[in-house]
């Protein structure tokens, strides 16, 4: 008996065991290695680099640029999500319950969720490359052709500091608005259809059809996009690095942490520095995923 | 040996998981301790025609840079000729647009190939490579007899500067192998049907700006808004013409304030005003491609280079418009280098990797660059000048480089260049991001000056960071 138990365990656990090492080789050692690294001063050619404990976590402090980075990733990490959500439930409700009678979309729905989608089947290079493109500031510009033949002055898009940040979070939004419009016509499909029309027949307005209804009900879906916009957030680079000037330029207008990471190790070569730019990172990232979903935390209706 | 081990299903699973586990655990992330290559094991002779000892039937393996100068100078000219005289060694030619990428992790693998062009944007960081005995010392390369004539050395052979640029930790590591020469572009022949004059004061130079942007023909001036670095050049170049060779040395060697000496201030103050009257429309948000094709297009006189522009604007270039290039004007009329001063320097960097197994063919290849014959032939091909004295002579040139190669030898020994952009990454970027506000009004000349030097003090203060002098 305590034999064949034995056995059994055994047996379980020679099949856990394959996925747990993979797990632990490939996912955890090289953040534990990545932790290591952060305190060496390695510059990425040698192979015996020298162990200098917190040091390069007291340089960061005083990092200016690393800091300002940071603060572009806060109001990414607040203003991305808040404009994406908002404006992927607008659509999400008129695609699906905006109609005349407020149950069906909208006319043309089922294009514009074709449309929607579109940005996401785009590889974020391409974006980038696209958008520095329609950013142009001469008259070649997608957007400056048309200001300029209006006589207005050209808009330096990502050639104006003031502007360029704006420039990527416009980018950050367009591009991630298509796939919660679908996630939210997803969780709009499942609320049943007798709620809207009950709620009709009591006299509501699309207004608190939207907050009265659609909104509580879509919560638990509002919370997941949050977590995941806000992870995008914070992890931010491609579209800065490719579509920016001097990538996170210009003058350090738009970068970010991620950018920060790459050109410390890939361009001044401090390794070591650079690995602990990304433990500071990682330590933001988990914070803010804890955090966001112990705040909205709220009771599940039953449906 | 000879038994075949017989395996259970069970082993071998566990053998599986565990190789990944020993591998992915040792070569992931972190370095991999590797035994130093024996590179220089097994020596073959030395003579007047071998000064290495290359053994010719060692294979040899070069990475090209694939910039602006393509590959072709590599595979046609430079190869060939070390093929001929060592028939036996297999050449393995290679290119890439990100060297970094592809050989950096070769050197922390401890398997770097002999030959490397380490340029473009993203090249290998010299100083780590140093650091960390990567770089072969050439001094036996200028002290070999040159591929031309075994009377002379090497050395003599080429620009002076290139040993000085290219000695790190107290070793000649890296052969600049193009002699860039910087100054301001223009088109002959736009200036000549316009009758407009090469300025050589800096009050011409504002007269002949104001002249043409009231000829409604053309913006007077451009440079690479994206990339401002194409502006602190001949910024730079200026505030060492107006004070001499030492406000370069003192700005590599971190000194205190060097940034905001007074000729600094002087050469910020007179760019700021082109930036705010003459600039083309829409400069800050264009590269280098675009400005230089709006040149090519006649929407923009003059704009900043150095010597591979021609090259690189071979496909937009109408065939009459015949490039030309003008030195900083005089400044102050009390400048402290005359007129003709130029920034030139050495770059298209080569090195060859010391712990690469074939090190002494890779110095062979490098003597065999520098030749008469392959340096011409390059001149020709990409139309730019190597560092290799005298070898464009008979040969046929293009006039942007006719033009260069006369500005050249009109400064003689009055050339700067600097070094800070190289050593110091974060510096350089500081500089590049300040340099674009200062053009667009964001920054004032003072304001410019300090935030720059506020950066180099950083740096100075930075223990991390190792620090080079000249």
């Amino acid at each position: 008996m305590l034999f064949n138990r034995y056995r059994r365990g055994l047996f379980i656990t020679s099949f856990l065991a394959a996925p747990v090492i993979l797990y632990l080789v490939y996912v955890i050692s090289p953040y534990v290695q990545a932790f290591y690294i952060a305190m060496t001063d390695w510059r990425g050619v040698t192979a015996t680099p020298a162990f200098i404990g917190l040091d390069n976590f007291v340089r960061l402090f005083g990092d200016s640029i690393f800091w300002k980075a940071v603060t572009h990733n806060l109001a990414l990490l607040v203003l991305l999500p808040l404009i994406t959500i908002v404006l992927a439930l607008f659509f999400a409700f008129l695609l699906n319950v905006g109609g005349p009678q407020g149950v069906g979309g909208i006319r043309g729905s089922r294009f514009y969720r074709v449309v929607f989608f579109f940005p996401q089947v785009l590889a974020v290079a391409v974006v980038a490359v696209l958008f520095q493109q329609v950013f142009r500031p001469d008259g070649s510009g997608m957007l400056n052709g048309p200001l300029m033949a209006l006589g207005a002055r050209p808009v330096g898009f990502l050639s104006d500091p003031g502007v360029a940040f704006w420039s990527v979070l416009g980018v950050l939004v367009w591009q991630a608005v298509g796939f919660y419009v679908v996630l939210f016509s997803a969780g709009l499909a499942s609320i049943p259809r007798d709620m809207f029309e009950a709620a009709q027949i009591d006299g509501a307005g699309r207004f608190s059809l939207f907050f009265r209804i659609t909104l509580p009900l879509l919560w638990d879906t509002v919370q997941v996009a949050w977590v995941y916009l806000g992870i995008l957030a914070l992890d931010v680079f491609a579209i800065v690095w490719v579509m920016t000037d001097q990538h996170g330029g210009p003058d350090w207008s738009t970068t970010v942490m991620a950018a920060e990471i790459y050109r410390n190790a890939f361009q001044y070569f401090r390794f070591g520095y650079a690995s602990a730019l990304g433990v500071v990172m990682f330590f933001f990232t988990v914070g803010f995923a804890v955090l966001s979903l112990r705040v909205s935390r709220r009771e599940r209706i039953e449906y | 040996m000879a038994t075949t081990p017989h395996i259970s299903r069970r082993e071998l699973l566990r053998g599986a998981a565990l190789v990944p586990v020993a591998g992915a655990l040792a070569a992931c992330a972190t370095p991999a301790a590797k035994p130093t290559a024996s590179g220089s094991a097994a020596p073959v002779a030395t003579s007047a025609a071998n000064p290495f000892g290359v053994d010719g039937k060692k294979p040899l393996e070069v990475w090209i840079f694939d910039g602006g100068f393509g590959q072709d100078y590599a595979k046609n000219i430079h190869e060939p000729l070390f093929k001929s005289k060592y028939p036996g060694a297999e050449v393995k030619h290679n290119a890439t647009k990100e060297i970094t990428k592809v050989l950096q992790p070769r050197f922390a693998g401890g398997n770097p190939p002999e030959v490397i062009d380490n340029s473009g944007a993203n090249f290998m960081d010299f100083g780590a490579l140093s650091q960390d005995g990567q770089l072969q010392d050439l001094t036996p390369l200028l002290d070999a007899p040159s591929w031309d004539d075994p009377n002379v050395k090497v050395r003599d052979t080429i620009d002076p500067s290139v040993v000085e640029i290219g000695t790190y930790d107290g070793k000649f590591s890296v052969l600049g192998y193009v002699n860039y020469i910087h100054g301001i572009w223009y088109s002959q022949k736009v200036f000549r049907d316009n009758g407009w004059e090469v300025p050589k004061t800096w009050d011409a130079f504002l007269k002949l700006c104001e002249t043409i942007k009231k000829s409604g023909k053309m913006a007077p001036f451009t440079y690479a808004g994206k990339f401002p670095q194409y502006l602190y050049e001949p910024l730079l170049t200026m505030a060492a013409k107006v004070g001499g060779n030492e406000v370069l040395v003192n700005i590599d060697n971190l000194e205190d304030g060097a940034w905001t000496a007074e000729a600094m201030k002087t050469a910020a103050t007179a760019w700021a005003e082109i930036g705010a009257k003459y600039l083309m429309e829409g400069t800050t948000g264009l590269d280098h491609v675009q400005t230089q094709t709006a040149q090519n297009k006649y929407k923009v006189a003059m704009l900043p280079s150095g010597s591979w522009l021609e090259n690189e604007q071979k496909t937009t270039t109408p065939p009459d418009f015949e490039y030309g290039m003008f030195p900083i004007p005089d400044v102050t009329g009390s400048d402290k280098m005359p007129y003709g001063t130029l920034h030139t320097q050495p770059g298209e960097n080569f090195i060859v990797s010391a712990k690469s197994p074939n090190p002494q063919a890779g110095m062979e290849y490098l003597r065999a660059m520098v030749s008469k014959k392959a340096a011409g032939e390059f001149s020709e091909l990409v139309r730019t000048l190597t560092v290799v004295k005298g070898a464009t002579e008979g040969r046929d040139i293009s006039p942007g480089v006719t033009s260069a190669t006369k500005a050249v030898t009109a400064a003689g020994s009055n050339t700067v260049y600097y070094r800070w952009h190289n050593w110091y990454g974060p510096l350089k970027d500081e500089a590049i991001a300040a340099t674009g506000q200062l053009m667009s009004g964001g920054l004032t000349p003072d304001q410019y000056l300090e935030r720059i030097q506020k950066k180099a003090d950083e740096i100075k203060n930075d223990s991390s960071i190792k620090k080079y002098k000249r």
